[in-house]
């Protein structure tokens, strides 16, 4: 393909669009060939390979255990028989006890659990593999009624809106401070932040190493992180009159996003826990998160003390930070997608890591200010005492 | 905050109303693969797709303790129903010291077996049946064996019993040594002494070359014969299916729950004599216990007066053996199984069903079995009995 001749597309259009299909074409052949043919590796052929994942168990009523089942292996899978605590089970199974690859099906056990003791599922496949799900502790699975929708609802916003409010009420007192203090206000929300960063980043990790193995979980949470990472600096770099600096409010709404994202995670995690046994975690672990989120509110404010922005922004800051701990609730007690909360958090993730560039600035240009280095004693400090607060908070959540 | 989560679980003694690791790792609506094409149903032999239990939990109730679906005997090549009565007493002539000879061929073959509805085993065998023959002579017959691998790995056949060291079927070389692939030895002793015995591969690794199935049954007669009876061979056996050195399926002559499913048919009152074997691998012991009923038992069948008296369990460890003797009272459907629940749960489990001789011909239909059947269960022995009255 010379030059020249490139120099002359009109006439050439139509020809050179088909050129790119040369190639598929080619591969078309080649797979239909290896298809049909096995292409000389029939030999390489292995032992038939069974792999499924048990993705969620559920106890929707007294008697019955429902076991869903993804087969994230090379083939299909059949599951002839069901095994409950060591035990051959009658069940039924949809659509089918074979299922194809990436396929799902659902196993209906009716088997008398019993209520707080210990159950084990397995599955046994045509080759007698052995896949096993854990019932550490039967509870019947909580259904959606309007009651339970309301006291999730209640858990998220203590868990969320509650403490962001809170936290930001402090904003009366952050105006009083002079340039010194206000450093270290703004250095504590880069220390909660990266606290926070590190935490969701774990989050997703951990949601991620459970999902079927054809999601790619890990890989996948490292992208995506990197994506919203991209996109947030892309557009807030593109921001029209600005001289490439952001205005605080737009920083506190970005900040205010990172931390809902956050919140959204932390709110799947104690819908879905809730509803794998309510009483457990009980109003302790609520007042926790209650106490460990408190500081959130002080990072959304941090950018904004040199002007009110008014009471509509703060109440708009506080829902989109706190809000989403509601959302997150009701999804992770009645409609639990680990994939979405993988997906959720890692976008998080970049969120946070966005604002805690931003905030950054924001610190190195008040030390500018003040004719100090910017890792100066003071932002240290307040960056230290960030992590600790969220750390030592984080006793009263972590077990 | 999800890494709280595990470790919450993992406290439940605290915690206890957590439930579910598995809930909490959601259910995930991937609609993959879902709805493109409906899955394949009924294949393997037209076992999956038809479940027992409603489409409805309410009206399962609590299920029940079985497998799902049925084995295909013919495909097996063996049904354990019949199995219970398949005596087989060789190639039958008298040598000119005037011995019975018996002559077998038994060939080692490799063979997926199906020991759960749906659910395969890559199984080594002895003629392709698992358990193999069960050899039934009288005691001082000579016994020859030719034994051909058609395998893939060395093996040998440990006949348990009194015979001279170069034909007891291990690897060393002055005990008939490995039977390579491809290869073939005969084995050849005097039957003694009587007795409920067994036979079985000797190869090394043991643990394998026996739970893969290679052993059988090996029934020697006493001179005066036993008292008139039903007779069943019983080889209590178990398969571990993932290789991770304990069994999956559990049963009596193999198949899991089939005489759950399809009761043995028997008369009230009438004399029934069970020839035990325990040939399970990675458990201790093994025990076998009979419902609504005592029996008599006779360890290692060497005895002609019962070693234990009117008992409901009995334990056998590996390799162990004996003959159990009972007769039902009452007619009505009897559960066997072993008292260790693990196992009777995971598949050796059966029922005995008792009718009055009028409704015997119809119970033997309701299972699938014939007058054949009734009549090799009642003609088994080799001996005539010479002791007089024993109805």
């Amino acid at each position: 393909m010379s030059v020249e001749r490139n120099t002359t597309p009109a006439n050439k259009g139509g020809f050179g669009w088909a050129l790119a299909l040369v190639p598929l074409l080619l591969l078309g052949l080649v797979l239909a060939y290896l298809v049909t043919t096995g292409g000389g590796l029939r030999e390489l052929a292995g032992p038939p390979l069974e792999k499924v994942t048990i993705q969620r168990i559920t106890l929707p009523e007294p008697g019955v255990i429902k076991v869903e089942v993804v087969n994230d292996g090379p083939q299909a899978v059949t599951i002839p028989q069901v095994l409950v605590d060591e035990a051959y089970w009658e069940f039924s199974a949809e659509p089918s006890t074979t299922i194809p690859r990436l396929g799902r099906a659902t196993f209906t056990i009716p088997y008398p659990w019993v209520a707080e003791e210990a159950h084990a599922v397995t599955l046994i496949t045509r080759l007698g593999t052995t896949f096993e799900g854990e019932i550490p502790a039967a509870v019947q699975t909580p259904s959606l009624d309007a009651g339970l929708f309301w006291r999730f609802g209640l858990v998220g916003l203590y868990v969320g809106v509650v403490p962001v409010v809170l936290g930001m009420l402090w904003y009366p007192w952050m105006r009083r401070l002079g340039r010194r203090a206000m450093s270290f206000v703004l250095s504590l929300t880069v220390g909660l932040l990266v606290y926070l960063a590190v935490g969701t980043w774990l989050d997703a990790q951990e949601f991620a190493a459970e999902l079927p193995a054809f999601w790619q979980g890990i890989p996948a949470v490292i992208l995506v992180a990197l994506i919203a990472l991209g996109v947030l600096v892309a557009t807030g770099s593109h921001r029209p009159g600005a001289s490439g600096e952001r205005s605080p409010l737009s920083l506190a709404y970005q900040i205010a996003l990172g931390i809902g994202l956050h919140n959204l995670g932390e709110g799947l995690a104690i819908g879905a826990a809730f509803s794998a046994g309510e009483a457990a975690l009980g109003t302790f672990l609520v007042l926790g998160f209650t106490l460990h989120n408190i500081t959130e509110g002080v990072g959304i404010v941090a950018p904004i003390v040199r002007q009110n922005p008014g009471l509509k922004h703060f109440a708009l800051l506080a829902l989109l930070a706190g809000g989403p701990a509601i959302l997150g609730t009701w999804i992770g007690g009645f409609a639990f997608n680990p994939v979405l909360a993988t997906l959720f958090l890692a976008v998080g993730v970049g969120a946070i890591l966005q604002v805690v560039w931003e905030v950054g600035r924001l610190v190195a240009k008040d030390s500018a200010r003040l004719e100090l280095p910017t890792l100066n004693w003071v932002n240290l400090g307040g960056f230290v005492a960030g992590v600790a607060v969220m750390y030592l908070t984080a006793f009263m959540v972590k077990f | 905050m999800r890494s709280f989560l595990p470790k919450l679980f993992s406290r439940r003694q605290v915690l206890r109303s957590l439930g579910g690791v598995a809930s909490v790792a959601g259910a995930a609506a991937l609609g993959l693969g879902q709805g493109s094409k409906p899955a394949p149903q009924g294949e393997a032999g037209g076992h999956s797709g038809h479940y027992m239990g409603a489409a409805d939990p309410k009206q399962m109730g609590h299920g029940n303790n079985l497998t799902v679906g049925a084995v295909d005997h013919q495909a097996n090549g063996f049904d354990p129903l019949r199995l219970l009565v398949d005596w087989d007493y060789g190639k039958v002539s008298t040598l000119p010291s005037g011995q019975t000879l018996r002559e077998y061929e038994f060939v080692a073959q490799e063979k997926e077996i199906e020991i759960a509805p749906g659910v395969f085993f890559p199984a080594w065998t002895y003629n392709g049946r698992v358990p193999g023959p069960t050899i039934r002579c009288t005691e001082g017959d000579r016994i020859r064996v030719r034994f051909t691998n058609s395998s893939s790995h060395p093996h040998t056949i440990h006949f348990h019993g009194i015979h001279p060291a170069e034909m007891d079927g291990t690897p060393l070389p002055g005990n008939g040594g490995l039977v390579q692939p491809g290869q073939s030895f005969t084995y050849e002793f005097t039957a003694e002494p009587f007795g409920c015995h067994l036979y079985h591969c000797h190869s090394l690794s043991l643990k394998r070359h026996i739970h893969k199935g290679m052993y059988g049954a090996f029934v020697v007669d006493p001179k005066g014969g036993r008292p008139p009876a039903r007779e069943f061979v019983m080889v209590m056996n178990a398969f571990d299916t993932n290789f991770d050195g304990g069994n999956e399926v559990y049963a009596v002559n193999s198949v899991a729950f089939e005489y759950a499913r399809r009761a043995i048919p028997l008369k009230l009152g009438e004399l029934v004599r069970i020839y035990l074997i325990n040939v399970l691998e990675f458990d201790l012991i093994n025990t076998f216990h009979l419902h609504a009923n005592m029996f008599d038992y006779y360890d290692h069948g060497t005895t002609l007066e019962p070693t234990l008296r009117r008992v409901d369990t009995i334990s056998q460890v590996q390799g162990q053996r004996g003959i159990v003797e009972f007769r039902y009272k009452f007619p009505g459907m009897y559960m066997f199984h072993p008292h260790v629940s693990e196992f009777t749960e995971l598949g050796w489990m059966g029922h005995f069903n008792v009718v009055r001789p009028e409704d015997f011909a119809q119970a033997l239909q309701s299972v699938g079995l014939d007058a054949a059947w009734d009549q090799k269960s009642l003609q088994g022995s080799t001996v005539p009995w010479k002791g007089g009255e024993q109805a």
